[in-house]
């Protein structure tokens, strides 16, 4: 049986160090097995987060060989066998313990976005009748696990820590999807240049590469979210064509 | 909510915990976009060797289309002399009056935006890689907010597509000795007709487009002509690099196709 040498990062914010730990290694095993059998048979108080272990509570995200990775869904079979593996908290947010970091800025930027706003229901029960063409869209970017890699591994919240300014990739297709959703009459186009600053994303796409489901942050959330503002900042010529076209905030008041 | 603590690991250009060869890809980036510049800008100047006619062909290089003042064989659609404008210390080239165009396309394209911030501007130079700058603008203050006129590049290159598929039909009709003309094919027939497809695809895939045939739209039901338009684009789309490095490739390709033919360096063999 074959071992494998882990270096996991030990420590807080402030403090701390990488220390390594060899373990047996067991076919078909994941970095968050491998940091359990560390946990079990060499360092108990070693802390870290996790709940499902199959990629899809997104409590197990880390940095695993220096990229955002859930460690659930991360196979030791597919990473380089001759050096140790590194595993370390999100570098963006402030590390509690070991690989626990605290993510609570997250859920304090969900809140201040503008929620769903649903136009007049339907039917007398009221409920709503939708298309499937309609809700397919906005589909996609529900699959989001909130485990915060795509967050972790932007550029304008890891180096530059714009957190006052930039509510980061996976609250820009939080937002897409309220803002594609036929149902909604909010308008949050505003909200999205001036205080979520969208802007400062420059498309680079690292959020895109790291999403384990796979949703397709940039192309399908963040530039039509982009283009939407253009429409309604940047282009002279959709602001003229506006003046005879009632806005979606103008329509919702009515509908209200 | 402004972070307080020293973050676990202070990084600086490069510094990265990752172990795989990260730099390859914008390296090959790098290298692939200079060629290219340096390859169209010289190509641009010579204002020589833009239109092949040795054995009846009419091929035009792109990077010389729509030829607004050139060489009267041609065509040119305003006359052979120059403009009377054109400043003294700047060598003419009619390539000059509309390379604007497409360069400006490409340069306010989001693919090539997201490559070239990392290629060329290290920011960052590769995912969870370090950055030499702390000072960050984006796209969200001057001068980079000016990439979102990305659109009205967008309208003057639907336009070139047609003048662009206008050169490739030509490609495909001969003038012969007696000054008649009939169909035929050249190997620069292909060359001239593949190089607006791939642009055409390129086009026809950009982020603008999608939005603005429906992608703007919340609900398709109501609108399926531009749901399925929409969904045409997003096709396209969806391939968009891939779309991006082709058509820069042969778009190079295709000028120098024409350039070395136009020289007597490379012979166009005539198919039919
Ligand atoms: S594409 Fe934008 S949001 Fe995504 S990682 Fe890059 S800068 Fe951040
Ligand atoms: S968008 Fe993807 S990477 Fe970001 S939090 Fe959701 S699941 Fe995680
Ligand atoms: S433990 Fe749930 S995502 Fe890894
Ligand atoms: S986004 Fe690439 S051409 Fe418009």
């Amino acid at each position: 049986m074959s071992t494998v040498t882990l270096r996991i990062w030990r420590g807080t914010e402030d403090e701390g160090s990488f220390e390594e730990y060899s373990i047996e290694r067991n076919p078909g095993m994941v970095v968050l097995d491998a940091v359990h059998k560390v946990q079990a048979e060499q360092a108990p108080d070693l802390a870290c987060r996790w709940n499902c272990k199959a990629g899809k509570c997104g409590s197990c995200s880390a940095e695993i060989n220096g990229m955002p990775k859930l460690m659930c869904m991360t196979r030791l079979d597919d990473l380089p066998e001759d050096k140790p593996i590194m595993v370390q908290p999100l570098k963006t947010f402030r590390t509690i313990k070991d690989l626990v970091t605290d993510v609570s800025w997250n859920y304090a930027v969900k809140k201040k976005i503008k929620p769903f706003k649903p136009r007049k229901p339907d039917a007398p029960d009221g409920t709503w009748r939708m298309k499937q063409v309609d809700v397919e869209r906005v589909q996609e970017f529900r699959k989001c696990i909130e485990c915060f890699l795509c967050q972790d591994v932007c550029h304008v919240l890891r180096d530059h820590e714009k957190y006052d300014e930039f509510i980061g990739p996976r609250f820009l297709i939080y937002t897409a999807g309220l803002e594609m959703n036929p149902l909604d009459t909010e308008d949050r186009i505003s909200d999205l240049k001036k205080r979520d600053g969208i802007g400062y994303c420059n498309i680079t796409k690292c959020c895109t590469v790291v999403c384990p489901e796979h949703i397709k942050i940039t192309d399908n959330g963040i530039i039509p979210m982009k283009e939407r503002v253009v429409d309604e900042f940047y282009d002279p010529l959709t602001r003229l064509f506006r003046i005879f076209k009632p806005s979606k905030k103008s329509k919702a008041e009515e509908s209200s | 909510m402004a972070r307080q603590d020293i973050p676990l690991e202070q990084v600086s250009v490069g510094v990265t915990a990752r172990k795989d060869n990260w730099w390859i890809k914008p390296l090959l980036v790098f290298l692939g976009f200079s060629t290219f510049i340096v390859y169209s800008t010289w190509a641009a100047f010579q204002n020589a060797d833009y239109f092949f006619n040795g054995n009846g062909a009419q091929y035009l290089s792109p990077f010389y289309s729509p030829l607004l003042y050139g060489q009267a064989d041609a065509h040119p659609v305003f006359g052979t002399e120059h403009p009377a404008w054109w400043p003294g210390w700047l060598p003419f080239s009619p390539a000059l009056l509309i390379l604007w165009a497409p360069g400006g396309f490409r340069f306010t394209c989001y693919y090539y935006r997201g490559a070239y911030y990392k290629s060329f501007w290290l920011d960052p130079p590769a995912c969870a890689v370090g950055e030499p700058r702390k000072g960050y603008r984006g796209e969200q203050k001057l001068p980079l907010i000016l990439q979102n006129i990305h659109r009205y590049f967008l309208y003057v290159a639907l336009l070139f597509i047609v003048i662009l598929t206008y050169d490739a039909v030509i490609s495909f009709i001969f003038v012969n000795p007696d000054g008649t003309k009939s169909f035929g094919i050249g190997i620069g027939s292909f060359v001239i007709t593949i190089n607006v497809i791939l642009l055409s695809g390129y086009t026809l895939g950009c982020h603008s487009f999608r939005h603005m045939v429906g992608g703007k739209l919340d609900c398709f039901s109501k609108n399926p002509v531009r749901a399925k338009s929409w969904e045409c684009v997003t096709c396209l789309n969806s391939k968009h690099m891939t779309w991006a490095w082709f058509s820069l490739f042969w778009v190079g390709f295709t000028d120098l196709y024409v350039r070395l033919c136009a020289a007597g360096i490379w012979t166009d063999w005539r198919i039919l």
